[in-house]
């Protein structure tokens, strides 16, 4: 031990004795470790903007889908079962740890109308607040709407930049009020524009508000004009234009018989939960907590098929951060071949090294140095000179990295481990490339080395 | 008693095809507290014979015996080892290493010591066997500060610091000027009287020999004079005894 301190100490002083040329063959060290190091500093950060980028497209949300509805052997097809309520949303919420939020989802397809303007926007989302959060979908203009406009059932809703664009030619929708199936609606905000989604649909084409609104005051009326479609007035029918050839396939049912029959029952139910997951490696854990509690919520029994389907997109966020980890991997290639370059570099300085102290190697084998000593001398030259390197790279590796965030804006990820291996590395590349000068130094025939000029 | 012997080493270097006989079976003694001189022109084998005491080299065939060691059969390690614990060198380029302090500089031989003597009682011993040879207010100077004379002297300390049986001085006044040298051999010549050093001048230079208490004198592989200090037991094959000779001989 002591040994090797003294050892480690005559290296030192030997690499001092020529600070320029120990700094300049240090310098290949220096860029190969911080090329390395930087390579995936930058790789990882793209990595996790790319992963970011995804997530924002809705690669961490999970959708919970009700189950199918079977009716005499005959099946409604997915979603038609009606057994998914606010309520799921909320428990799942509440109690499933790796949930960071669930927002009910009830769809529509309607018109929308404004003055003389109308529209019929792609996605009608009655949901809660949490949905801005887990579609990551900030507000630009006005306020989304909160919960006690939910709990209140107000009649309110957040346009998206394309709703805007159809309904307000002038662009100032805020405060004005638009029709949804005769329901008067005030605009209270607006949605930044977000574009197309995966499958090319126009996501800023929504209509968002709350799905109490939607659910209890727009669907419902809905579904009683559909079921009174027959007594609307202002449905333009042939009967209307020509009431002479008119044929009434059923007798027209009297007022009493209109008051008897049943209405449509308006369940509760809403058409999905949307629910975000902190991170895509989290995804399998939520779905099987959100599966263990729906099914104890829903009371299904062992060995029951669930009543509901729940989707990811997994996928799609798999097959994108697989490609970015094999950039990064190919940039750490490119990176370690410069390495390697230093690495030659410290071979080549420390041959010269060795012929230049011959005379010193000489006279310290004269004075009792074995080759032993030599050698470990040489090879603690080089790796001193590599960790040194390695050192100094890290700091320029975590420079370039900042400057690369602050001036290009790049997502810079901190590496620990490349930076451990990199020290690693810079000591191998030492030792393997410091071996053969130290080697042949320790070869060297004392009396002809004393005598060398 | 004797510090050295030598029976009958022969030194062949292998030329190409022919070998070339350096050392052809060369006898002496030197004991223990004397003061010699190696003397021979170039060629004579002098440089050889001057590799094999001071355990650099190997003899082809033949004995040596260092301090009661037989070297001629030791690894290079072993070899190492004795020249760490037994010899001194002091060379004509001086060697000492560039950059270094002269302190640090008579330290060196220690670095490769097996003994666990604290750095503490090293620096103090290289201290003072700097200010012995005069070099009390050098000691932080590194060479390039240094005369040639200090530098020289410098190299005695080195040469002194693991307490050595043997001081070999390769042409220790070769590139000094001849009152530096007087200088130096009178350095030489008060360790050998002080302390009991045993000491072995190889040089060309009658005058430098001179301050020698006997001279070998060797010539074509053989020695030529001054072998042995006292009339020798045995004669060596080609070695011819001057018991006489305890002063400065001119060629």
């Amino acid at each position: 031990m002591l040994k090797l301190a003294t050892t480690l100490k005559t290296a030192l002083r030997a690499l001092r004795r020529n600070p320029m040329r120990s700094a300049l063959t240090t310098l290949g060290i220096i860029i190969g470790i911080a090329a390395v190091i930087s390579m995936v500093q930058i790789g990882e950060g793209s990595s996790a903007a790319i992963k970011q980028t995804i997530e924002n497209m809705g690669a961490n949300t999970l959708i919970v889908f009700p189950g199918q509805a079977v009716s005499a052997g005959v099946s409604f097809g997915g979603g038609s079962a009606v057994t998914l309520t606010s309520q799921d949303a909320a428990a799942v919420a509440r109690d499933c740890p790796s949930v960071l939020a669930a927002a009910p989802q009830v769809n529509g397809r309607m018109q929308l109308v404004r003055g003389g303007q109308n529209w019929v926007p792609q996605f009608i989302a009655g949901t809660s607040p949490a949905y801005f959060t887990i579609r990551d979908w900030p507000i630009v203009r006005g306020r989304a709407f909160n919960n006690s406009d939910v709990l209140g059932v107000n009649q309110v809703c957040d346009l998206g930049q394309t709703v805007v664009k159809e309904l307000f030619p002038s662009g100032k929708p805020l405060g004005k009020t638009i029709l949804v199936q005769n329901v008067p609606l005030k605009v209270i905000g607006v949605l930044a524009k977000k574009g197309a989604n995966m499958m090319g649909m126009d996501q800023d084409d929504i209509l968002v508000l709350p799905w109490t609104t939607l659910k209890f005051r727009i669907s419902a009326n809905a579904l009683q004009n559909q079921n009174q479609s027959n007594a609307a007035t202002t449905t333009t029918t042939t009967d209307q234009l020509y009431p002479e050839t008119a044929q009434s396939l059923y007798p027209v049912p009297s007022a009493s018989e209109q008051t008897d029959t049943p209405q449509p029952v308006s369940f509760p139910n809403i058409n999905s939960i949307l629910v975000a997951v902190p991170s895509t490696s989290q995804i399998p854990q939520a779905i099987a907590e959100i599966t263990a509690l729906l099914r104890q919520r829903h009371h299904l029994q062992p060995g029951q098929p669930n009543d509901f389907n729940i989707r990811n997109m997994a996928e799609i966020s798999n097959a994108l951060g697989s490609t970015s980890r094999m950039m990064t991997n190919l940039l750490t290639g490119v990176a370690l071949i410069s390495l390697l370059v230093g690495g030659v570099g410290i071979m080549n300085i420390m041959l010269v090294s060795v012929t230049e102290r011959t005379r010193e190697i000489g006279l310290r084998m004269a004075v009792g140095a074995k080759p032993r000593d030599i050698l470990s001398q040489f090879i603690l030259e080089a790796i001193v000179l590599c960790l040194f390197g390695g050192a100094v790279g890290i700091l320029t590796s975590q420079a370039l990295s900042s400057a690369v965030q602050h001036l290009l804006h790049w997502p810079i990820e901190l590496s620990m481990p490349a930076m451990i291996a990199s020290v690693a590395v810079s000591a191998a590349v030492g030792l393997i490339f410091g071996y053969y000068p130290a080697w042949k130094a320790s070869r060297l025939d004392p009396i002809d080395a004393l005598r060398y000029e | 008693m004797n510090l050295i012997t030598v029976e009958n080493i022969v030194k062949t270097y292998h030329l190409g095809v022919s070998d070339v006989q350096v050392l052809k079976g060369v006898s002496m003694a030197i004991e223990t507290g004397e003061m010699v001189a190696l003397m021979g022109a170039s060629g004579s084998g002098k440089t050889t014979l001057m590799n094999i005491l001071g355990c650099l080299d190997r003899p082809t065939s033949g004995k040596y015996l260092l301090d009661g060691q037989e070297i001629s059969r030791m690894s290079a390690n072993q070899r190492a080892g004795v020249r760490n614990t037994k010899i001194g060198f002091v060379f004509q380029n001086f060697n000492l290493l560039a950059r270094t302090s002269a302190l640090e500089n008579v330290l060196l031989p220690t670095t490769y010591a097996e003994n666990n003597v604290s750095t503490k009682a090293l620096h103090d011993r290289a201290k003072t066997l700097l200010e012995r040879v005069g070099l009390a207010d050098r000691m932080d100077h590194e060479p390039s500060q240094l005369s040639g004379g200090q530098q020289q002297r410098v190299a005695i300390a080195r040469s002194l610091v693991n307490n050595p049986r043997l001081v070999l001085a390769d042409e220790p006044t070769g590139n000094l000027d001849s009152h530096t040298s007087e200088d130096v051999l009178q350095s030489f010549e008060n360790l050998n009287r002080q302390e009991g050093i045993t000491i072995l001048l190889v040089t060309h230079d009658p005058t430098v020999a001179g301050h020698a208490q006997r001279i070998i004198h060797i010539r074509d592989g053989l020695i030529e004079a001054g072998a042995f200090a006292s009339p020798p037991a045995a004669t060596g094959a080609g070695a011819i005894a001057l018991p006489d000779l305890t002063t400065g001989t001119r060629r």
